[in-house]
């Protein structure tokens, strides 16, 4: 038999979901219906395809989801290149002053790049980036936070397999390469599952340093097309935000319980 | 011998450090263009005036900075700002824990529960705003109609300055909740159920569990929640550029989207530069607020 509390916990805990998830599920319904059932809440009106075919018609879509595809794989592969190196710096290497590098290294994780738009969209027109996808990407690549997961992962790697790997005649590249990186592999995971989902979903810098519809990532482009002065009807809206949400929320709920261990393994330092 | 010694071990300490130092090259050079030149840049021009084709910029020291003091806009923005700050933490908070607390507890229906609170945090923040403008738009939102049932008349919650703060308030906690909620959820993980057992015998209550064992165990956590927090009261602003823009007459306006503004519609760029100086030394002291923390910590441990 169960007793009171533990009722309440599960109808508090229910009651809570279904509020947490309701917006979401609403926009979904919402997306499939006709404005005036959506908003008036005809639960029985027919489902349409409608609204996607409106709203695809709308924007260049296709090439949105093609410049937040480049765009997050650019920045991956930057950030792992970057941090990999400097991260096994910082783990195994001794050389003079690598503190203090480390301590500046560790002040960028609060100097937010969107605090400094103004000055890096500067320097990423100064240096010809401007309106480029590697121009929103770039400033993201030496990410500290990134420095600071890949040493922490390099450091637990036993000395041991260095010092096998040096008598086989491996390079210090080598070492590197053979054998801490395929070690560091759950790190990689985890670092590309937070990165990917944190640059799909960024939105000010790359409102500042796209112009055209040749780099625009869909955030930029969904917030273009819902604008009111386009005077777009909200069930279209809705679904152009289903179409935008709709990779990165499939991938969520497939690799759920990867994505939440890789936000903790990320979050917890 | 020896000195053969100590030659093989100075040539093997250059090595090291001219390796050291190619591994950071890129780091380096980036680190370098993309936060420490713009923050001293940023700086730097906070100090001059903003130049026309006429009239060069000109040094002009803290007027900027006065500028700022002087403009009621900034006071009305740093307070939004604080009062953001001030709700979206703590309810945030209060929210996490719960739902931690229940996706930790022998519930029916876990996994949809975990998957329901977590959802929001995947979304993009303008897709957020998309989905909550159902809710707020005058007469058709979904929270106009609910009011209806009950008689209330339509409310513009959006468009009306008592409000349209706190729908955006309402859509943070919406998105930042079920993030911090995963890690009140490791944490509680790591709790023995020993310590459940030994309150149950000692006969304490439910109540008394979580406030005496429970949340003091978690305050490393609740610290570690507070910074970041604090770091998303400045930066979760995207929402914004989709509900509000601000308005009206500034009630929903929040640093960044100042900054933003001055810089990129108003081409202040001085302004901009001074509120982003102030900004900086607000989150060098959540720095100094983490690194103290993480001091104590290796003091306990």
């Amino acid at each position: 038999m169960k007793s009171f509390t533990q009722i309440a916990d599960n109808v508090g805990a229910l009651l809570l979901a279904i509020v947490w998830i309701a917006p979401l599920i609403f926009a979904f319904w919402a997306a499939f219906h006709t404005t005036s059932d959506a908003v008036n809440f005809n639960v029985l009106s027919p489902w349409t395809l409608d609204n996607f075919r409106v709203a695809w018609e709308g924007a260049p879509w296709l090439r949105y989801f093609m410049n937040t595809f480049m765009l997050v794989t650019v920045i991956l592969i930057g950030q792992f290149v970057i941090t990999t190196l400097a991260g096994f710096a910082f783990a195994q290497v001794q050389f003079p002053g690598k503190d203090f590098v480390f301590i500046l290294v560790l002040l960028q994780l609060f100097i937010l790049p969107e605090v400094l738009i103004v000055e890096n969209y500067a320097v990423v027109s100064a240096i010809g980036l401007f309106d480029t996808i590697l121009g929103v990407g770039v400033p993201y690549m030496a990410s500290a936070f990134g420095i600071f997961l890949m040493r922490q992962s390099f450091k637990s790697v036993p000395i041991e397999l260095h010092e096998a790997a040096r008598i086989e005649g491996c390079s210090w590249f080598g070492i590197l390469l053979k054998v801490y990186v395929p070690l560091a592999k759950p790190t990689y995971i985890a670092y590309a599952l937070v990165s990917v989902s944190t640059h799909w979903n960024n939105f000010l810098w790359p409102l500042i340093v796209t112009n055209s519809e040749q780099t625009r990532p869909l955030t930029v482009g969904l917030s273009i097309f819902g604008a009111p002065e386009n005077g777009v009807d909200i069930s279209i809206i809705s679904a152009a935000t289903m179409m935008s949400i709709a990779p990165l929320l499939i991938a969520f709920l497939i690799f759920q319980r990867q994505f939440v261990q890789a936000f903790l393994r990320a979050g917890i330092k | 011998m020896v000195k053969k010694m100590n030659k093989h071990q100075s040539d093997e300490r250059r090595r090291q450090s001219l390796y050291g130092w190619m591994l950071l090259t890129p780091a380096a050079i980036l680190l370098s263009l993309f936060a420490f030149y713009p923050s001293i840049a940023t700086f730097w021009s906070s100090l001059f005036s903003r130049g026309t084709r006429r009239r060069p910029a000109e040094f002009v020291g803290l007027e900027n900075y006065t500028d700022l003091f002087n403009d009621p806009t900034f006071w009305l923005v740093v307070k939004n700002n604080l009062m953001y700050a001030g709700i979206t933490i703590p309810v945030s908070i209060f929210f996490a824990l719960s739902m931690a607390l229940w996706a930790n507890s022998k519930i029916s229906a876990r996994g949809f529960v975990r998957t329901a609170y977590f959802t929001p945090t995947v979304l993009p923040m303008i897709a957020a705003a998309n989905l909550w403008l159902f809710f707020y738009t005058p007469d058709l939102g979904v929270l106009d109609q609910i009011g209806s049932l009950f008689g209330l008349s339509s409310v513009n919650w959006l468009g009306n300055p008592d409000t349209a703060l706190w729908a955006i308030i309402i859509v943070t906690i919406w998105k930042e909740a079920g993030f911090f909620m995963i890690f009140y959820l490791a944490a509680l993980q790591t709790i023995p159920t020993d310590y459940k057992e030994a309150a149950d015998i000692e006969g304490a209550s439910r109540f008394t569990y979580l406030r005496r064992i429970v949340l003091p165990l978690l305050m490393p956590t609740t610290l570690f929640i507070v910074v970041n927090a604090m770091i998303n009261s400045v930066k979760l602003i995207d929402h914004l550029f989709i509900l509000t823009k601000g308005g009206p007459s500034d009630a929903s306006k929040l640093i960044l989207y100042y900054i933003w503004e001055m810089a990129f519609a108003f081409f202040d760029a001085p302004h901009a530069a001074a509120l982003t100086v102030l900004v900086l030394v607000v989150l060098g002291i959540a720095a100094a607020i983490q690194f103290l923390y993480l001091d104590k910590r290796t003091h306990y441990q």
